[in-house]
């Protein structure tokens, strides 16, 4: 102990004496670790904080400062109270110590021994001793931080001091300008403002120190070292400008001020921070100002071409507005919202009544904002403008009119959440109830599409409003929905329509289930009358079918629709040849729209599952077995696009069953499929031999069923039972593999030996790790390469198909042996009968297939499994290219293309450079799928193209001009647009061939193709713009 | 915008409603049937040209008009009317211009381009057809860096 204290001196000495800026170090651990204490320190110190050289003291306090950084926590409070007078002294000392004393004080000032009344002394001293801003950046830092301490840990005192607190920060910060610094002194302002210090007489003086700086512009140097943005500064001075109103005063002029400026960011600024005075003022504080201010608003929204000022000022008037609403009105003073909000109308309700001109928009929008602002100001605002607009609507013929005005009605009928009403309160748009309804109905007997459409958004609004729709107001609307839905064919029309009733249909399920569904049934199973021409009445039973599905939105609706639509398929299945292909279809489809309902609602799934699905089955396999029996006698539902849409339909069912629900649709499925098993279905007039996973190739009407077993039993989801995750059982699973296997292998029907493929890896996929599946696994393959070894079999395509599958699976799952699967799909790439079908296998490895091995379907997919496959493999394929033969390579390349295709596009820009010269070689593969493929990946690499790209330029360039004039229109489209992505590279890149690619872009402007045109203009447009002043 | 500095001749503009986009037609994704350049081809070419004042297109001041653009794809001959907002207005000339470099950017080069005022609708009409029809002046006016700084403003897609 003795010994380490002896070394004390010798160290100090170093410092001070021998510049050793490494013993403060020393000092510190010493200190720390109790060798020696501050006294003995200062002790030591002693002679050199007291020599006549200002360079000796300068070292002396350094070194006490910079031990007392560290070490600040243990003094006590006499010792703090020492150092501080100290300290406070040396204040006054050369200029050269004023930065080591400050950084002592900051330490001292942390110290939780602080004495009572030191803070003031502190302050006082600092305040009188030293002028702030002629100091360095740092040491103005370190004042501001003291500041910031104090006021955490001695509030009360510094309160005491009264205005001086103030003052002498005001005095501190006036004229500082480092960004660091100034996010600083914001906060110490905010906190007096917040935190109640006593301003008094230096209000005015605290503003302007601070508003000076307003409106913020300020561009952080390059790369930003301090990470000080603008929005930082920008919003820190709002916080203190608007944190109070004794502000006001002095603020609300200078936004006027500042609004009438050229530069937008100042506009916007001004605007958003008068739309953050809203909650902190009252009226009072506003009451003079608003002409201005409204005036100020009004300009900037009527003229400007820039949303953000729109938006701003629109938020800055619906904040005004919300703070006017809510001064408490006295009998003897005039309420300031309604003076405030007729000064409003009085300007813009008359451009209402001009819908053809510019201005009916921006002062549709300045009285919606201020609509919008609360309750009692959409009361004041509605009932002078709806009446108006009504009055106006009813005596205007043109449609072009009439939809403007309709659109701005619409605006204000949609209710903002703080203009809700209250409990108690009744809508602010009853008493114009009638007159709404009335014009909306009599819009949706228009004939414009565009009047319609606006009609039927206003009728969506005022059907989600409680109380708004009177019963027989709803069963109008119904009406007009159905004769829109049976008479209008505009495609835009038929959306909204669609949108409509499933919205009405949510709230008033009665009116659709008595008029609109019996009407659209009616229609549905009419004979077409005369052919009018041959596409109009099949159109309206697809508007019809589909109107039934958007309408399904409760379980109640469900049990009315689907059975009209299963009646469409089973009238199909009779052969009463009057409904076509593309329209049973289109039944599918919508049946497959409700059933998606499924998900949210258990009853729906319960009903499909009950009654649905066992007719669809039914119905399907009695058109099997009906084709087998005579051919010529073909239905509808034996058509593979028939089966295929039926294939969602079970599948989002299944997903949504519940546990015992599902297993026992399971067992109904597998039992029908392995054994024949018919008692669950309806109508049972069924033979008892039915084999349906038989191969024959006369049976390609029954094996192709397994896609509906595929739909089922790939689809179950995973349960959470006690968090154990449950998996529905699927019965005698190894002999439905093993069935599902041979009809895959040896079926001779494309569709058949696909489904069953996919059923088969759909159940391989989440089959339970194991024994088992190793087995199954083993047997399959087993089989599968010997097909494929035998180079005269006539079943290798079949075998190739289940491998794609099969692997497929088992990469989702990161199964061990995927990796051999992938590989031997690789292999495949040389062989002369397979290799292009193994090309165009890697895209549907990666991409995500629609019917199966889905997330919807609830398959065991792991994240990222495409970047696993791409990092284990691409080096695997580049060799390949690298080594095949001349005529082989464009199989590589193809392959290539397909998984970089398929990447997210954030491993694409991180991967892509190595392999940019293997996609500029594939650009001049002669075959149109590989270049279609290279160019559509490469697109949207280019918005934002990695520095690789930047040496490749040439190269790319030549190859993307001379293919626009290849010979594919889709290759020449693709290479255009890669060309106009290319003018938004950094200029100084691209300038170079600027005029190459205007002149080889204008034979495309004349292309025989319109679509290649219009790619061609817009891109050769960007390139004229490219540096050419005004452009870009 | 420079231009909007002062305030704006006319502030409050008649609007008209944009047509909506052309639908691609069957023959149009066949690879081998030829789409003649027509009326409505030309119309798009220039109905999203800005007005160097307002924030509105072409189309919506109604300055540019499907049934005032005429094109003959054989005979390579292209004509468009635009129709002032105002008769006084100013800006006609820089309007003009703005079409006629859109269509000498967009069209191959086998057409020959008339852009001129609809008849009767502006005051000093015949010297400002005058200058859009004289090649040389219409050169050097593109020499101009300010004139084609606006006239590439009116041009390019409005990312405010």
């Amino acid at each position: 102990m003795a010994a380490e204290s002896a070394r004390l001196p010798g160290l100090v000495e170093e410092f001070v004496a021998g510049e050793v800026d490494s013993k403060a170090a020393d000092v510190t651990e010493g200190v720390k670790a109790g060798n020696f204490t501050i006294l003995e320190l200062v002790e030591a110190l002693g002679l050199s904080l007291t020599s006549s050289q200002p360079q000796t003291r300068g070292r002396g306090v350094q070194l006490l400062s910079q031990v007392l950084q560290e070490c600040y926590s243990g003094l006590s409070e006499k010792e703090v109270e020492v150092l501080i007078a100290f300290y406070e002294n040396r204040l006054k000392d050369h200029y050269a110590i004023t930065p080591h004393v400050l950084r002592g004080l900051k330490a001292l000032v942390k110290s939780t021994a602080l004495p009572p009344g030191s803070a003031v002394s502190i302050l006082k001293s600092l305040f009188q001793d030293i002028h702030v801003q002629s100091l360095m950046v740092a040491q103005r830092s370190c004042v501001y931080n003291m500041l910031i301490s104090l006021m955490e840990s001695r509030e009360g005192e510094l309160k005491g001091l009264g205005p001086d607190f103030v003052y002498g920060f005001v005095q501190a910060v006036d004229g500082e300008r480092d960004p660091r610094n100034l996010l600083l002194a914001f906060q110490i302002a905010r906190n007096i403002i917040h935190r109640g210090y006593d301003l008094s007489q230096f209000t005015e003086e605290l503003f302007e120190v601070m508003s000076c700086y307003f409106p913020i512009d300020f561009t952080p140097p390059p790369n930003n070292p301090h990470g000080i943005a603008e929005e930082d500064l920008i919003l820190a001075l709002r916080a203190v400008l608007t944190g109070t109103p004794r502000f006001a005063e002095f603020l609300l002029p200078l936004i006027i001020e500042k609004l009438d400026s050229d530069v937008q960011n100042a506009k916007v600024d001004s605007l958003q921070t008068l739309a953050a005075c809203g909650p902190v003022y009252g009226h009072r504080e506003l009451a003079d100002f608003l002409p201005g201010l409204w005036s100020s608003i009004r300009r900037e929204v009527f003229q400007t071409a820039s949303e953000r000022v729109e938006s701003a000022g629109l938020a800055a008037l619906t904040s005004l507005s919300a703070c006017l609403s809510r001064s408490v009105l006295t009998s003897d003073s005039e309420d300031p919202l309604q003076v405030f909000l007729e000064l409003v109308l009085k300007d813009c309700k008359h451009h209402l009544c001009e819908p053809d001109l510019k201005l009916v928009w921006p002062s549709a929008k300045l009285l919606q904002a201020a609509c919008g602002a609360s309750y009692r100001s959409s009361l004041l605002i509605t009932a002078t403008v709806l009446p108006a607009l009504l009055d106006e609507y009813s005596s205007r013929a043109q449609c072009a009119q009439r939809r403007t005005l309709l659109e701005v009605l619409h605006g204000f009928v949609q209710p903002t959440p703080s203009s809700l009403s209250a409990e108690g309160e009744e809508s602010v748009l009853l008493p114009f109830q009638k007159s709404l309804c009335s014009a909306v109905f009599s819009a949706l007997s228009e004939s414009s599409a565009g009047l319609q459409i606006t009609a039927i958004k206003v009728l969506i609004t005022l059907g989600e409003q409680p109380g708004l729709l009177s019963e027989s107001e709803v069963e109008t609307a119904v009406d007009h929905l159905t004769k829109l839905i049976l008479e209008e064919d505009d495609a835009q029309v038929s959306l909204a329509v669609a949108e409509c009733a499933g919205s009405l249909s949510r709230l008033h399920p009665s009116s659709f289930t008595s008029r609109l569904i019996p009407r659209l049934k009616d229609e549905i199973f009419s004979e077409p009358m005369v052919l009018r021409d041959d596409s109009a009445p099949s159109k309206t039973r697809q508007r019809c079918v589909s109107a039934l599905a958007s309408v399904s939105t409760l379980p109640g609706l469900v049990q009315e629709t689907a059975p009209v639509l299963l009646q469409v398929l089973s009238s199909a299945q009779r052969g009463s040849n009057s409904f076509s292909l593309e329209e049973v279809t289109s039944v599918c489809h919508s049946l497959q729209r409700i059933a998606n309902r499924a998900q949210g609602a258990e009853e729906i799934g319960k009903f499909f599952h009950d009654v649905i699905i066992p007719q669809l089955l039914g119905l399907a396999l009695q058109a099997a077995l009906q084709s087998q029996r005579s051919s010529d006698l073909s239905s509808a539902l034996t058509q593979e696009t028939v089966l295929s849409a039926l294939v969602p339909v079970i599948s989002s069912v299944c997903a949504a069953l519940q546990t015992d629900l599902a297993a026992q649709t399971a067992a109904q499925f597998v039992s029908l499929f392995l054994d024949g098993e018919t008692s669950f279905l309806p109508e049972n007039t069924y033979p008892s031999q039915i084999q349906l996973l038989k191969s024959e190739f006369e049976s390609w009407s029954q094996s192709q069923l397994v896609c509906l077993l595929m739909a089922c039993v790939c689809s179950f989801p995973h349960n959470h039972i006690n968090s154990e995750l449950y998996q529905v059982e699927i019965p005698e699973i190894d002999r439905l593999l093993g069935q599902l296997e041979d009809l895959s292998c040896t079926s001779t029907h494309p569709f058949s030996y696909t489904s069953a493929a996919k059923c088969f890896a759909g159940l391989i996929n989440k089959r339970a790790a194991g024994q088992a599946l190793d087995a199954a696994l083993e047997k399959t393959l087993k089989r599968i390469r010997e097909t494929l070894d035998c180079e005269s079999s006539a079943q290798r395509v079949q075998a190739f198909t289940l491998l794609v599958w099969v692997a497929k699976a088992l990469l989702l799952r990161y199964h061990p042996l995927s990796t051999a699967l992938s590989d031997k799909i690789f292999s495949l790439l040389r062989d002369p009968e397979l290799g292009s079908r193994a090309a165009d296998s890697l895209s549907l490895l990666m991409s995500d297939s629609s019917d199966v091995l889905n997330r919807s379907c609830h398959a065991d997919v792991r994240i990222m499994y495409r970047q696993r496959f791409f990092t284990e493999n691409s080096d695997k394929l580049v060799q390949g290219f690298n080594s095949a033969e001349q005529e082989k390579k464009s199989v590589y390349l193809k392959a290539l293309s397909h998984i970089v295709n398929n990447l997210p596009r954030q491993v694409q820009l991180t991967e892509l450079p190595p392999l940019l010269p293997l996609l500029l070689e594939a650009l001049l593969c002669p075959d149109d799928a590989v270049q279609l493929s290279v160019l559509s990946c490469l697109q949207p690499v280019l918005q934002d193209p990695p520095p690789a790209l930047s040496s490749q330029l040439e190269a790319l360039f030549s190859r993307l001009l001379s293919l626009t004039s290849s010979s594919a229109m889709n290759v020449r489209i693709a290479a255009l647009r890669c060309i106009h992505a290319l003018s938004r590279l950094p200029e100084h890149t691209v300038l170079p061939f600027r005029a190459r690619v205007l002149r080889v872009l204008a034979s495309p402007l004349d292309d025989k193709k319109r679509l290649v045109r219009k790619e061609a203009v817009s891109a050769r447009g960007e390139w004229f713009l490219l540096g050419s002043p005004g452009g870009r | 915008m420079s231009v909007t500095a002062a305030r704006l001749e006319n502030s409050n503009p008649l609007i008209f409603h944009r047509a909506a986009e052309r639908l691609i037609t069957t023959e149009e994704q066949d690879e081998h049937l030829p789409d003649p350049i027509d009326d409505r081809e030309i119309f798009d070419l220039i109905r999203s040209i800005n007005d160097p004042e307002h924030p509105l297109s072409l189309e919506e001041l109604n300055v540019v008009e499907q049934v005032r653009v005429n094109v003959n794809d054989q005979e390579s001959t292209v004509s468009v009317e635009f129709t002032p907002t105002i008769p006084h207005c100013s800006m006609a000339t820089l309007i003009g211009l703005s079409i006629k470099v859109k269509l000498l950017r967009s069209l191959p080069d086998r057409f020959k381009i008339d852009v001129h005022i609809t008849p009767g609708t502006h005051a000093s009409e015949d010297a400002v057809n005058k200058q859009l029809a004289d090649k040389e002046r219409v050169a050097a006016a593109l020499e101009n860096s300010q004139l084609l700084e606006v006239v590439n403003q009116c041009l390019s897609n409005r990312t405010l």
